[in-house]
């Protein structure tokens, strides 16, 4: 057996797994999806149990404080990037931009500016996330692939310039005191424990995907997958490419800002050192890495970038040079990503699709 | 209300940002020309230029034994023909390191992604996968570098073995590689250099005298020679370009690549080519960097490479000339900018003239061709 032989039959359960799956009855899928959900909001206690505790335990961090600042953020925003990336087929390269703006948002109406609750700043940093995703992308979408790059780069980059240099946003020193979510019941939202933010936040990502799911299966899904594959022939059949590009950059957008909510409201301190450009790069291959344009794809990779260095303490300084390499052989070896779309899976991936 | 120096340092600010926009126009060129003949944005460029400051830096510490510069001993200035030799010999290390950098990244990161990968790219792959996979379990340098030498050759066997079967990744596969060396390359500086994240400051050897005056501004030695050391760089690329058989080459496979296959241009080596050519060219940017400036470290390639490339765009991306202009307009605004809104608006500055020049041109200012405009 060569090496491509077990390369192949590595991919292959992967396929096999979800097919198996499907084929279940309508009852068994259900129920084992809802055990799996349960589970899951049992992960701050897992670095407890016996096998998986040793797998996913991180030395030297508290495991949940991993879920709620990294894992949680990440797999949030790598869901957004990937509406833009992975089903619209826009390069965004200023995704923190968004991220930012959430953040920035809550803590200037819960802290710096006014004194509003933080269930408000919710609905608030969304939307202005989300009009920040239509301002920018109002002129720029018309712009050619890797324009768009370039420029929603470089918007990142303003926004973090502009939250530095402006007094109005707390400058260099940022903004303190950013007010928790409010205490529910039993969820004391606290300092100390960090479990009831990993409950409200998967269930952020619960929601998203929830939302996406439905969005992917509509006509704005449909759209934003013929624009993916050619925008010209969309454009002819009569797909108002332009709106749905705008709505998928409002889309992402507001994903991000709801990310940047929730870190705002979980640290209670913002600067704009929290928002460099290596972060977008980082969502980026958390999205390529998993799988452009599956969203289960996106969680995954969205975990790897976050829990990896955590894992690995070797790691923890030398990271970004093992994120690079890692994004190289990914790429070389696998250009579709660990969970690859279905479309792609199956090899419909459009011929001639790049000029060489 | 600012006190509006642009009136006073008018011409201050011209030279200055003349001198600073050719060196993004040297490093704009590498951007250009990939783009040109593989439609990709070579991230990783910025890296190469980083590469070639430390190329000079290490000729002149290591090879020429000049130390590092630090305060007590003053600047060791040279002159006459010690100074000139000095700098060529700074020139060709800076050009030697980045050039070697440009061809190894476009083997080993961006030739298996076309599905033509060849036995360099899978050792070097091999070696740095190995390396990485061994520092799970060990932070021992000297263990990592053993583990990753004794398994290179049945990795890069294997690797190989995938890469006849010659896949074709997406565009955007392309991208995100370029991403992840440039991110390996600077982490990898930053994470092994002798001064790891720090700034390494360079011995100066050249004086910096002013040579004369310009509408009452002093043009300084080093502005001179970084002037005309990048107009020469660039008319002779240019006439590489247009007059040679091998520029022909070029500008075939930038004009339309299966036609050129078929016409019996190698591709793969028009690439290497250009890569070669770009690397060089940011390799003498990088020379005339650390002559300005006296400093490097490992994260310069990033800011001045994402300004090259809005110069690269605001000229027209894959157009010689439009790297040119676009750099010197992008120098020029950057200085006139931020005396005019302040120094931390800088790297704004560049931004909002690439969105204000894309709006209304949005294929830039002269326009793309290497071969001839795109559809």
């Amino acid at each position: 057996m060569s090496l491509t032989d077990i390369f192949r039959a590595r991919t292959r359960p992967l396929t096999s797994v979800s097919s198996r799956f499907s084929a279940l009855p309508k009852q068994v899928r259900w129920s084992l999806m809802g055990l799996f959900v349960v589970a899951l909001y049992f992960a701050p206690r897992w670095p407890d149990v016996p096998v998986l505790g040793w797998i996913i335990n991180t030395p030297g961090t508290n495991f949940s404080s991993v879920l709620t600042d990294q894992i949680m953020i990440f797999v949030l925003m790598a869901l957004g990037l990937n509406v833009v990336v992975g089903l619209a087929g826009l390069l965004d390269l200023g995704y923190v931009g968004f991220y930012a703006i959430g953040a920035y948002t809550t803590a200037i109406i819960t802290s710096q500016h006014a004194n509003l609750p933080w269930l408000l700043a919710i609905p608030i940093a969304v939307l202005v996330s989300m009009s920040a995703g239509v301002i920018l992308g109002t002129p720029t979408l018309r712009l050619r692939g890797d324009y768009l790059a370039i420029v929603t780069l470089g918007f990142g980059e303003i926004i973090r310039i502009t939250a530095n240099n402006s007094e109005w946003l707390g400058a260099a020193a940022g903004i303190k005191k950013i007010k928790h979510p409010p205490t529910i019941g039993p969820l004391k939202f606290g300092v100390l424990d960090e479990h009831p933010y990993w409950y409200l936040g998967f269930t952020a990502i619960l929601f998203v995907i929830f939302l996406l799911r439905r969005l992917e299966s509509s006509r704005v899904g449909r759209a934003w997958s013929a624009v993916r594959e050619d925008e010209d022939a969309a454009e002819l059949m009569g797909v108002d490419t332009f709106k749905f590009k705008l709505w998928a950059f409002a889309i992402g957008a507001g994903i991000g800002g709801l990310a940047g909510v929730l870190y705002a409201g979980k640290v209670g301190f913002i600067n704009p050192d929290n928002f460099q450009l290596q972060l977008s790069i980082l969502f980026l291959a958390a999205v390529v890495l998993g799988g452009t344009g599956n969203m289960y794809g996106a969680i995954v990779g969205g975990f790897l970038v976050a829990w990896m260095p955590e894992r690995f303490r070797n790691f923890q300084d030398k990271r970004f040079f093992v994120f690079g390499v890692a994004l190289v052989l990914v790429m070389v070896f696998r250009p579709q990503g660990i969970i690859p779309r279905r479309s792609a899976a199956a090899g419909i991936a459009k011929k001639g699709d790049s000029h060489v | 209300m600012r006190d509006w120096l642009i009136y006073k340092t008018f011409w201050d600010l011209t030279v200055s940002g003349l001198v600073l926009g050719l060196i993004y126009s040297l490093v704009a060129l590498g951007y250009t020309m990939v783009y040109g003949v593989l439609r990709l944005i070579n991230f990783a460029h910025s890296e190469i230029f980083m590469v070639g400051t430390f190329g000079s830096l290490i000729t002149i510490t290591q090879v020429l034994g000049v130390p590092l510069f630090n305060d007590s001993n003053g600047y060791p200035y040279k002159s006459g023909l010690a100074l000139v030799l000095t700098l060529v010999a700074c020139l060709i290390g800076a050009v030697l390191v980045s050039g070697a950098g440009a061809v190894v990244l476009e083997r080993t990161a961006y030739r298996p992604l076309r599905g033509a990968g060849d036995i360099y790219g899978a050792v070097v792959l091999a070696f740095i996968s190995a390396f990485v996979a061994s520092m799970i379990f060990s932070t021992n340098l000297s263990l990592n570098l053993t583990f990753a030498l004794v398994a290179t050759a049945p990795i890069s066997y294997g690797y190989m073995r995938i890469f006849k079967k010659g896949r074709q990744a997406p565009r955007l596969a392309f991208l995100i590689s370029a991403i992840g060396s440039s991110m390996a390359i600077a982490e990898a500086v930053a994470t092994w250099g002798p001064d790891n994240r720090l700034v390494y400051k360079l011995p100066r050897v050249l004086e910096k005298k002013t040579l004369f005056k310009l509408f009452g501004t002093d043009v300084r030695i080093d502005y001179a020679i970084v002037a005309i050391g990048a107009i020469l760089m660039m008319t002779s690329l240019l006439l590489f370009v247009n007059k040679t058989r091998l520029g022909r080459g070029i500008r075939a496979v930038a004009q339309d690549v299966e036609t050129s296959r078929i016409l019996g241009v190698n591709v793969n080596s028009v690439i290497l080519i250009t890569f070669l050519l770009g690397g060089c060219m940011a390799g003498g940017a990088a020379m005339m960097f650390t002559l300005m400036y006296d400093q490097t470290r490992f994260n310069i390639g990033f800011l001045l490479g994402v300004k090259s490339f809005t110069a690269a765009v605001l000229g027209g991306i894959g157009n010689i000339r439009g790297a040119l202009l676009g750099g010197i307009v992008l120098g020029l605004a950057e200085n006139y900018g931020s005396s005019i809104f302040g120094g931390q608006w800088k790297d704004v500055i560049a931004f909002v003239v690439l969105l204000v020049v894309l709006m209304f041109r949005p294929t830039g200012i002269l326009g793309e061709s290497l071969g001839k405009a795109r559809v």
